[in-house]
């Protein structure tokens, strides 16, 4: 196993300062519930769901043909368009692109795809200055952590501990967290790295085959602001951000917001369709494991995801454990089906750190199986090794125990052997049932005790 | 019609007054119910934990005990659900798939197959109905908040003909009490928050019961509710609607 923690580990540390959970669930929890009311007040909105589901299937099932197609229409608009297997190449690419032109600090609006192959680092340790320029991004990036949600980046952050943050980077007075004025020093703070900057990255919500332009939707403008002042602008995306036709947005967009956010519609949603005049547009489409999913028929339709964020603004587990828990770059839900396929080994705790209660499932708003993929994703696991031996002894036990009858019936309150094998029922001092919860009274006899006494069909 | 009376493992050995309220009101309704006493468990525990490979020997023994029965009834929406999608025999194919079609959790059995319009029972109490997720985002037992869909509840249905029963309105409708099967203790500080503020929810709202289709949440839950000593009750659906008449 990896040395480090899991996420019930990772979760527990969360959950020693209870009112920061607290806290934590509700801000998420007020999402959710924007969310709601925003989607309830379309009455089409299941279709919409499935109509997305379906494009996205056509897509995953067409995907050769849409890339191809894609391809020749950005390069007939003058982008220049690179393929990237892994996350290595995907930076080495990046890398490349700037050193060409000579420029050594780059600023970067909001990609997963990026963190997913850490970007950042790379570049740092390649002598690449990177300013993130989404507000949540930037303020996770001057506390040295990773974002905790896509959509939120520091959802687990207070507004004085931001505070705090920019006292020490930005110079804004001590004690000082009023939102508008640390969001008016960001703005100052940025619009510097805006004006200066000779490269812009940012990533893709939609590439549109039929054309070969990418949308990229934000609701501060800050992609507009870093690739409109650029000499170089590179868009980074999975090849799964395909869509067919730029009629198909009219579906995406309606939904991605409101699922995201509970807002109509992004502030900014814009369409980058050709370099301007003696500007450089990049796109890298990357695979990095997508295509191994691609060929996973269980977990293929994780695919059609589009960076909402919903599932885990739902998700009890992900509220109440925080983004980090989830030790990778796309937490909650969705990043649980996602994670495994990556690395089997790393993330095998995620698929387990759900309750199965299936609400995921329901917000999403391509409709991907979640819930039962990670149910899925936990045979897999098990199947390759990727489980410990107490668990398998145990689970072995269980089995055993619940496959025999004459065993099961056992009667008498000690005698019983599903006191022994139910796993909250483990009569020991280290059954963390019984940390925070009282056990249940054992009552004087099973249910097949009294029917035996009392009812006819009983008696043996 | 006869019935194949179908109790959870952890019922039978924790919680037979559940599943005594069953039977009685099963039977109360008229109905010819068995009850094969080789009944042990629907193998949920093993396949949630990623051990669906493990469950062949309690697939074919549920398949034994429950092929011939028209219907198979069970007071848990979770088991009920993990039999639906999941049973599967090597040895009796055509009966293990018969059952996955006639298997129903109690509270869908008596709206949708009996159609029960009128319930003798008697529970004057303030009741917050915790909808237990499998039971209602897998078996629809009642419309899920996340949809846009129109209302409907078959447990509140059933709850609403009982006498002096008043169901208390929750904050959040729908939201997972952190059970989750083995869940509950791989994951125990996040179970046990889930727990407490689900509790927190009814006793805000000033319930005197916490009632629900699946008596693992409510085990769960009552768990808390003891550690706390609070006076706030669980009581099984079934219990409540086989409630003596005052």
């Amino acid at each position: 196993m990896s040395l480090t923690k899991d996420h019930a580990a990772l979760a527990q540390v969360f959950n020693n300062d209870e009112e920061r959970v607290d806290w934590h669930d509700e801000t998420l929890w007020f999402v959710r519930a924007k969310r709601d009311r925003a989607s309830h007040g379309i009455p089409d909105w299941e279709l919409l769901r499935e109509t997305a589901s379906r494009i996205k299937h056509n897509v995953l099932s067409n995907m050769h043909n849409y890339l191809v197609q894609f391809e020749e229409n950005a390069l007939a608009n003058g982008i220049k368009v690179h393929w990237a297997a892994d996350a290595a190449e995907h930076n080495a690419i990046v890398l490349s692109i700037l050193k060409e032109k000579g420029i050594e600090r780059m600023v970067k609006s909001k990609s997963m795809l990026t963190e997913e192959c850490h970007l950042n680092d790379f570049l740092q340790d390649n002598g690449v200055e990177v300013i993130d320029s989404d507000l949540g991004e930037r303020i996770v990036q001057l506390a040295k952590e990773p974002p905790s949600h896509i959509v939120l980046p520091c959802i687990h952050k207070k507004k004085e501990e931001i505070g705090d943050i920019f006292h020490e980077h930005l110079g804004t007075a001590a004690g000082e967290s009023d939102p508008q004025i640390l969001t008016e020093t960001a703005r100052q703070h940025l619009r510097e790295i805006f004006l200066t900057r000779r490269a812009a990255l940012t990533g893709v919500n939609f590439a549109i085959a039929e054309t070969g332009e990418f949308v990229v939707c934000t609701n501060e403008g800050n992609a507009d602001m870093g690739a409109h002042l650029a000499d170089v602008h590179i868009a980074s995306m999975g090849f799964e951000k395909l869509i067919p036709q730029r009629k198909h947005l009219s579906v995406f967009l309606r939904l991605l917001t409101r699922s995201a956010t509970g807002q109509p519609i992004t502030t900014y949603s814009s369409h980058f369709k050709k370099p301007r005049p003696g500007q450089q547009m990049h796109i890298i489409i990357v695979d990095n494991g997508r295509s191994i999913q691609l060929s996973r028929e269980d977990f293929r339709n994780s695919l059609k995801c589009i960076r909402c964020g919903a599932c885990m603004n739902t998700c009890p587990v992900y509220r109440r454990s925080g983004g980090h828990s989830y030790h990778t770059a796309v937490a909650g839900p969705i990043g649980s089906i996602l994670a495994p396929n990556l690395d089997m080994e790393k993330y095998a705790d995620l698929p387990f750190a759900s309750t199965l209660c299936g609400s995921c499932t329901n917000v999403c708003p391509v409709k991907i199986d979640i819930h039962d993929q990670l149910y899925k994703w936990r045979q897999v696991i098990v199947k390759n090794g990727y489980s410990t031996k107490t668990k398998t002894a145990m689970m072995k036990g269980m089995t055993l125990a619940l496959s025999s009858p004459a065993i099961f019936n056992l009667s008498g309150k000690a005698g019983r052997l599903a006191l022994k094998f139910i796993p909250f029922a483990v009569n020991n001092g280290l059954n963390p049932w019984y940390k925070q919860r009282d056990m249940p009274t054992p009552p004087e006899g099973s249910f097949t005790d009294w029917y035996k006494k009392n009812r006819k069909g009983g008696k043996p | 019609m006869k019935v194949g009376l179908f109790v959870p493992c952890y019922i039978n050995q924790f919680y037979p007054k559940v599943a005594i309220d069953t039977l009685e009101l099963l039977e109360k309704l008229g109905l010819e119910v068995g009850y094969p006493l080789n009944q042990t468990c629907c193998g949920q525990p093993m396949a949630n934990s990623g051990y669906e490979h493990l469950t062949g020997s309690t697939n074919e023994l549920f398949t034994q005990n429950f092929a011939g029965y028209d219907y198979i009834v069970s007071p848990s929406g979770s088991c009920t659900l993990h039999i639906k999608d999941h049973l599967h025999s090597d040895r009796y194919p055509a009966e293990s798939k018969n059952i996955r079609s006639r298997i129903y959790e109690l509270t869908e059995f008596l709206t949708d197959i009996i159609k029960v319009d009128n319930i003798k029972a008697s529970f004057p109490h303030r009741v917050g109905l915790h909808q237990s997720c499998h039971g209602q985002r897998g078996l629809k037992l009642a419309q899920m908040t996340e949809l846009t869909a129109p209302a409907f509840s078959k447990p509140e249905q059933l709850l609403k003909m009982v006498e002096g029963i008043e169901l208390v309105p929750l904050t959040r409708a729908d939201e997972c009490c952190g059970f989750g099967g083995t869940f509950c203790v791989a994951e125990e500080a996040v179970s046990v928050k889930m727990g407490k503020d689900r509790v927190a929810d009814h006793i805000k709202n000033n319930a005197e019961y916490i009632t629900a289709a699946d008596m693992s949440c409510l085990m769960h839950m009552e768990g808390i509710l003891k550690r706390q000593k609070s006076p706030v009750k669980v009581v099984h659906i079934a219990e409540i609607l086989n409630a003596a008449m005052v």
